[in-house]
């Protein structure tokens, strides 16, 4: 390996020169990692994410992280990685679909913790039937935990989205974990091009003691004394702490906003601001989206692009503001729930201007035809479909 | 807390809060006590609101008493009683999920290790039959598997005393308890057996009824853990409330366990055993 130097967070990740490689979304995982001077790494098995954490063991290997190790379950690799950051260390770990649910008891209960980490989560199917194909409805169990959620379309957004995770995940007004998502097999599997920062350059280490509470390290004034734990109070002292602690816990959530504009360029990315009909999407979909504006364009209509980069904290106000002259607002998606699209009517006040749709699930691909039906029937426009025989 | 930061800056005495200045004065920070002279020095726990006549908050007060290094020690539960008393000591104590005890302490041990890799940090699993042998199963036998450093503790009531006295795998056959009404269909667990078999270095199985021999046997497991890999004890702490023991006789009722099935019985891998006798040796030349 390379002897890698630390550099300033904010030269990393906007400033610091950029190589370009031809790379899958596992690599570019990786890569994010191998950059984000992380200490502990904690994996578990399941396709499609082993890619990524088989790559960051290597990277162990290669003596890029300090500590490594397959844990016996979800339950136990998200358990060890909240005992680990407590510790003051910073950790990684990824997961998918069943192995996602089997950790979210753990998982839900970090932002409550005020432990920050980044998790990967490269989406799959959530049994059953099983199949282990990219339907993204794993995200929707993921919305109300206090995590920031931020969804890549590519495998670029994978790299930027992990190593700038780290970064707002561990500003002491957020201090809550980020989880990086994206499709299993259509990112993860499949290459992309990733502008990368040098391989020789990585974050600075993790302050624990910069931080809204402290580590579990035995180190920090006053000696700690955890007297009387809320529960074992009365049931008014009980409901109030948690109450408070889980305000502070989804306001942390909005303060990682600014930062979200920041390092991300913003929570969405607007295409043909002045369209007369959008596409919302998020991940995979968004990039489905951006392939059907431009063939809406090539026959001359007026049609744009929201894609969505941080599903939370959701940008209701932006999304507002931009669909606030749109005539009709198209929502694919890869899963049944449709869980964007209620995002998305919750936060406009004209919402039957939306169609919930389309929706592909199982894993299946999302045609960029299925999209311009929608944008046909949006504008009026009656195509007739060829039969191939 | 390392020890230079229990101790009180100058001057800030009289603004700290008695027990916390008493703790410094009077407790167990950087010295070694004597468990026999419990409630002659201050306790890093005091309060709790456990049953009267309750055996695992003896227990937890013993254990307390016989850390080896209290200022750098961090302890770890989960749901359950224990934690009702752990939760207010002096300590730092961590309540996670359920059953995650294990894991969690994984986790911490490693963080600590990495970055304080010449101090010494003592990680203790304090958790009972439910939390270790049911729920957390698969994580305290793989952390055992791995051969973290850390000692697990098992205060064994045998049930599930803090949801209302369910049957845990640790309660007897034939027991009957809420969710055995007809009685426990299958034996207790063998978990010291387990550990054994799973990569523990040192193994205890105890009835609280000697508490000196409760110190030392706490003490041992955690000495060996720091160095050689993970440390268990399974200790009966009798539930007087789910099992109707009259309060006065849960010392009795540890007696007869003893005789029965709770004979002390400690066992070590030879590295283990000749490093304690390698300490002890020490500590009787010193006292010599």
């Amino acid at each position: 390996m390379p002897e890698q130097r630390v550099v300033d967070a904010d030269y990393l990740l906007l400033e610091a020169p950029r190589e370009r490689k031809f790379i899958t979304g596992a690599q570019a995982m990786a890569e994010a990692v191998k950059r984000a001077n992380v200490d502990i790494a904690i994996a578990y098995p399941i396709t499609p994410q082993s890619e990524v954490m088989h790559l960051v063991g290597d990277l162990w290997a290669q003596g890029y992280l300090r500590d490594y190790y397959r844990a016996e379950e979800e339950y136990g690799a998200m358990s060890a990685i909240a005992g680990a950051v407590r510790g003051g260390a910073r950790a990684f770990s990824a997961t998918s679909g069943p192995g996602l649910l089997r950790g979210l008891e753990a998982i839900a209960s970090w932002p409550g913790h005020r432990l920050p980490a980044v998790l990967g989560v490269l989406t799959r199917v959530v049994n059953a039937p099983l199949s282990i194909q990219p339907d993204n409805v794993e995200i929707a169990y993921l919305l109300n935990c206090g995590i920031i959620v931020l969804h890549a379309e590519n495998q670029q957004d994978v790299f930027d989205f992990t190593l700038a995770g780290f970064v707002i995940s561990e500003k002491v007004d957020v201090y809550i974990p980020v989880a990086v998502c994206t499709e299993g097999f259509f990112v993860t599997h499949a290459k992309g091009y990733v502008n990368m920062t040098p391989e020789d350059m990585k974050l600075p280490p993790r302050d624990p003691y910069k931080a809204p509470v402290p580590p579990t390290d035995c180190e920090i004034p006053p000696a700690r004394i955890q007297r009387d734990a809320p529960v074992q109070k009365s049931n008014f002292m009980s409901y109030l702490i948690h109450a408070v602690w889980q305000q502070e816990v989804w306001s942390s959530n909005i303060r990682a906003m600014k930062y979200i504009y920041k390092y991300l360029g913003g929570p969405i990315e607007v295409v043909n601001p002045d369209a007369e009909v959008f596409i919302v999407a998020s991940g995979c979909a968004a990039a489905q989206g951006r392939e059907a504006v431009r063939y809406a364009q090539l026959e001359g209509l007026n049609v744009g692009l929201v894609k969505v980069k941080s599903i939370r904290p959701f940008p209701e106000k932006e999304i507002r503001q931009v669909l606030s002259k749109a005539k009709a607002v198209i929502i694919p998606e890869h899963n049944i729930v449709g869980w964007l699209a209620k995002e998305v009517k919750a936060c406009i006040p004209d919402n039957d201007k939306v169609i919930g749709g389309p929706r592909v699930y199982g894993g299946m691909t999302l045609p960029v035809e299925l999209i311009m039906e929608k944008i046909y029937s949006v504008f009026g426009i009656k195509k007739e479909k060829k039969v191939v025989v | 807390m390392g020890l230079e930061y229990v101790r009180i800056s100058p001057g800030f005495e009289r603004y700290m809060p008695k027990d916390y200045v008493d703790l410094v004065k009077y407790g167990q920070f950087g010295r070694q006590v004597d468990v026999q002279q419990l409630g002659q020095f201050k306790e890093l726990v005091e309060e709790h609101p456990m049953c009267a006549g309750c055996f695992m908050a003896y227990f937890i007060r013993v254990f307390y008493a016989a850390l080896p290094n209290p200022e750098d020690t961090i302890v770890i539960g989960t749901a359950g009683c224990a934690r009702l008393a752990l939760s207010q000591a002096a300590v730092p104590f961590v309540y996670g999920n359920y059953g995650d005890t294990n894991a969690v302490a994984s986790g911490l041990k490693r963080a600590l290790t990495i970055r304080f890799p010449d101090k010494v940090k003592d990680v203790v699993v304090i958790a009972g039959d439910g939390g270790l042998i049911d729920i957390g199963f698969g994580m305290t036998m793989h952390s055992w598997f791995r051969r973290e450093k850390f000692t697990t503790i098992m205060v064994d009531n045998e049930v599930y005393g803090n949801t209302g006295g369910q049957e845990s795998g640790m309660s007897p056959k034939g027991v009957q308890l809420k969710m055995a009404p007809k009685g426990k269909q299958f034996d207790k667990i063998n978990a010291v057996e387990l550990a054994k078999v799973a990569g523990c270095v040192y193994v205890a199985k105890l009835a609280p009824t000697n508490p000196k021999r409760i110190a030392k046997t706490i003490r041992r497991a955690i000495l060996a853990a720091r160095h050689f890999g993970p440390t268990f004890i399974h200790a009966y702490t009798s539930c007087n409330i789910e099992y109707s023991i009259p309060t006065e006789k849960v010392l009795e009722d540890a007696r007869k366990r003893e005789k029965q099935d709770f004979a002390f019985y400690e066992w070590m891998t030879d590295e283990v055993r000749e490093y304690f006798e390698e300490i002890e040796k020490k500590t009787e030349e010193v006292k010599a």
